[in-house]
């Protein structure tokens, strides 16, 4: 009865347990104001959702095979990758040329064998496909001393189950590059050597591109050959435009 | 003439002119032998009452124009802002000139809630809460006005600072993204400002009100407040911290707008004067926006004995300064381009007011701000609610005609004749000015329905009855009586 004298008499609107609601909604709001950026950031990150996309292939064609047990160059297939903006998807004939003697009645490669008496190309998914507003150009980086493994990484790891989609080909990874080129360069005859480090030069054999760099670099005896070093030296010797060109809109949006 | 009349009953029925200045004596600011009781109850009056018919029929016109706002926005986001009259070289119209015209609207809320406030100008308490909500309500307005107008409204985020995966940061060189902080820092402060001074009279609200959820919503919203001297002190406080907060941006936010236009190389745009002129601009057009709400509100709503003629005779005087203000400004942009030989500013100018195809608007705007003010002088005119209204009206429109003037004779004429080219709005940017009109009046009817249209605890901070001691200084003026303080007490001990 005490209760509800109260309840009809109180000069307040709210019962006294309303005092809770204010620490409550400061926790909310501190709680939220933590959790909710740190959720979207995670999720609507390219790291979380672009990296490791792997889709089936047609073909169980393994990278790790070709290029890392046999020394394949990726140029072999991929023959427009200095000479044009898109890097070309080999065609049956291609693997062909091999196949005809090789492995003629492996079970894994009936599809391609199937293509070469049709006549009708194996349809490959593409891996890493950016959005069709931006402009990218195989041959400006490739010529420029800026190698595969850059954006492809370690494809002559990859084996049987597919390539995949190893750095997240966000803007602001490529703006990464864009505005700090020395971290990627290398001399151009190294460009497709996936595993290659910058204390490799030194062994650079007379007569390559190599060879004449680490001439050209005039290094102190002992000095060691850092990225930063090699990268600054190729920056010039390659006429990388600087960070207003490389960063500007309408380089990549055209 | 500014008679008012009480309840014949009341003791003190009596015509008073308290625009009158009488040296050593305080003019009354409430009227009507109203008490504190008796200004509780006018007020809270027009919540707690049923609506008028009319509050009825200008919602109903009020939110039809808006719908005509929505269908103006929706063919805008459906087809692109190319539903727009603006094109090159008129690149700015519309939409900008409506911006700065609703931002320019709300300082004079801000001036009277803040530097006033901080003036001691006793006045603004009968007119600074629903000053407060035209700010608001033009801020809103005018800051739909950039977001529409930057094509994808759906990329609109990106004018704020919001780390992202493109590493895209918006440009911090240029005066377009201090717009963006300028009008949003003060889209915030205005509505904070307003909202803290409003908790006393929203509990007032709260207890009044006799249906439940009324009691539940003016509840939530009053925060709890129960008025103990503890709450006082600490209202006390925050209201003074955020006018100090508010001061400085009723000269930074009209400044910055003033940027986008003074820091381009474009000839009438150029120049130092603007940031001054645009903010003597923006007071001058928010008094008379105030004008025009006050004038009809204080008639139709009953509040004649709080916003008095003396507050109306005020905002007159401000509104004839910065007016005075302007004009100068309109005469010395002429000289000044005469005077430095610039040949570009020169023909720009030539082009504004004589011979070019929008001089009819320059004079437009000149005969608006800086003639029919002018009658201002006149005290019987001041204290003539018509008169006033009409020039505050004529105000709204010249200020309006001023960045028109100031956008598009600018624009169309630039430095090569080859470029030259017209503008004219289209249907869908008329719809959309008209429409904004019907936004703001939506908005602010619901204020005046909802919320407590009069700061009353401040009006009643300044009434005699609030300074029963001000006239014997050497008495001690705390009451035995009470309970909370005693000084003499807390010595003792």
């Amino acid at each position: 009865m005490k209760n509800m004298a109260e309840k009809y008499t109180s000069k307040y609107v709210f019962p006294k347990t309303a005092n809770l609601v204010l620490p409550l909604l400061v926790l909310l709001v501190i709680g939220a104001g933590t959790y909710v950026p740190v959720v979207v950031g995670l999720g609507a990150s390219p790291e979380n959702t672009d990296v490791g996309y792997q889709p089936v292939q047609p073909v169980p064609y393994s990278h790790a095979l070709h290029v890392g047990q046999l020394g394949l160059d990726c140029t072999y297939c991929h023959t427009t990758v200095d000479k044009a903006a898109f890097a070309a998807i080999p065609p049956t004939q291609t693997c062909m040329n091999c196949h005809t003697n090789v492995r003629t009645e492996s079970p894994k490669l009936a599809p391609v064998r199937e293509s070469w008496q049709s006549g009708k190309p194996i349809e490959w998914v593409k891996v890493h496909d950016l959005p069709d507003y931006s402009y990218f150009n195989h041959s400006a980086h490739v010529n420029k001393g800026v190698s595969c493994v850059s954006c492809h990484g370690r494809v002559d790891h990859m084996g049987e189950e597919g390539v995949y989609q190893a750095k997240n080909l966000s803007m602001g990874w490529c703006l990464d590059c864009h505005r700090n080129p020395e971290q990627a360069l290398r001399p151009k005859d190294q460009v497709t050597n996936l595993g290659w480090t910058p204390d490799q030069l030194k062994l650079a054999e007379p007569g390559t591109e190599s060879f004449q760099i680490l001439q050209e670099m005039n290094l102190a005896p002992n000095e060691e050959i850092t990225q930063s070093k090699l990268g600054e030296f190729l920056k010039k010797k390659y006429g990388i435009r600087d960070h207003h060109f490389m960063t500007s809109c309408s380089t990549c949006h055209r | 003439m500014a008679t008012v009349y009480s309840d014949p009953s009341s003791v003190i029925y009596r015509e008073v002119d308290n625009a009158i200045e009488v040296p050593g004596k305080r003019a009354p600011l409430v009227l009507g032998g109203r008490d504190f009781a008796a200004v509780t109850e006018v007020v809270t009056d027009v919540n707690l009452k049923p609506a008028p018919i009319g509050w009825y029929i200008g919602f109903g016109i009020s939110f039809l124009l808006f719908l005509l706002y929505v269908t103006c926005v929706f063919l805008l986001l459906t087809t692109g802002v190319g539903v727009w009259g603006n094109n090159q070289p008129v690149a700015w119209a519309f939409d900008i000139i409506n911006f700065v015209f609703w931002v320019g609207i709300g300082h004079a809320g801000t001036l009277i809630s803040a530097i006033l406030y901080l003036f001691r100008q006793n006045w603004r308490t009968g007119i600074n809460r629903f000053a407060e909500a035209m700010t608001i309500f033009a801020v809103v307005c005018a800051g739909l006005y950039p977001a529409l107008h930057v094509g994808r409204v759906w990329l609109a985020y990106w004018l704020f600072p919001i780390p992202n995966q493109m590493a895209m940061w918006p440009q911090a060189r240029s005066p377009l993204w201090w717009d963006v902080f300028a009008v949003s820092t003060y889209a915030t402060v205005s509505l904070l400002f307003w909202y803290v001074g409003m908790i006393p009279d929203l509990a007032t609200l709260r207890d009044k009100s006799k249906a439940r959820l009324a009691q539940i919503a003016y509840g939530i919203a009053s925060l709890g407040w129960t008025g103990s001297s503890r709450h006082w002190q600490r209202f006390e406080r925050a209201y003074l911290l955020l006018a100090a907060l508010a001061t400085p941006l009723v000269l930074s936010v009209h400044s910055v707008v003033s940027f986008d236009f003074a820091t381009s190389q474009l000839p009438g745009w150029h120049t130092t004067i603007l940031p001054p002129y645009f903010v003597a601009g923006a007071i001058f057009g928010g008094f008379a926006m105030v004008l025009v709400l006050a004038i009809p509100a204080r008639e139709w709503f009953g509040q004649k004995d709080i916003i008095t003629m003396r507050h109306l005779d005020n905002c007159a005087k401000i509104m004839l300064a910065t007016g005075m203000i302007v004009s100068y400004a309109y005469c010395m942009e002429l000289f000044i381009a005469y005077y430095s030989g610039v040949h570009y500013e020169q023909s720009l100018f030539k082009f504004r007011a004589l011979g070019g195809p929008y001089a009819w608007s320059f004079w437009a705007m000149m005969f608006c701000n800086a003639i029919v003010p002018q009658v201002l002088w006149v005290r019987k005119w001041r204290l003539n609610p018509w008169i006033l209204f009409l020039v505050a009206n004529i105000a709204n429109i010249g200020m309006w005609w001023e960045r028109f003037v100031i956008i598009v004779t600018s624009l169309n004429r630039d430095f090569l004749p080859g470029s030259w080219g017209l503008y004219w709005p289209t249907p869908v940017e008329i719809g959309m000015f008209i429409g904004s009109f019907g936004l703001f009046f939506t908005l602010f009817l619901l204020f005046c329905r909802f919320l407590p249209i009069v700061a009353m605890a401040e009006v009643k901070s300044i009434m005699p009855e609030a300074h029963v001691h001000h006239d014997e200084p050497h008495k001690q003026t705390y009451d035995h009586r009470r309970s909370d303080y005693n000084p003499d007490e807390v010595q003792k001990h």
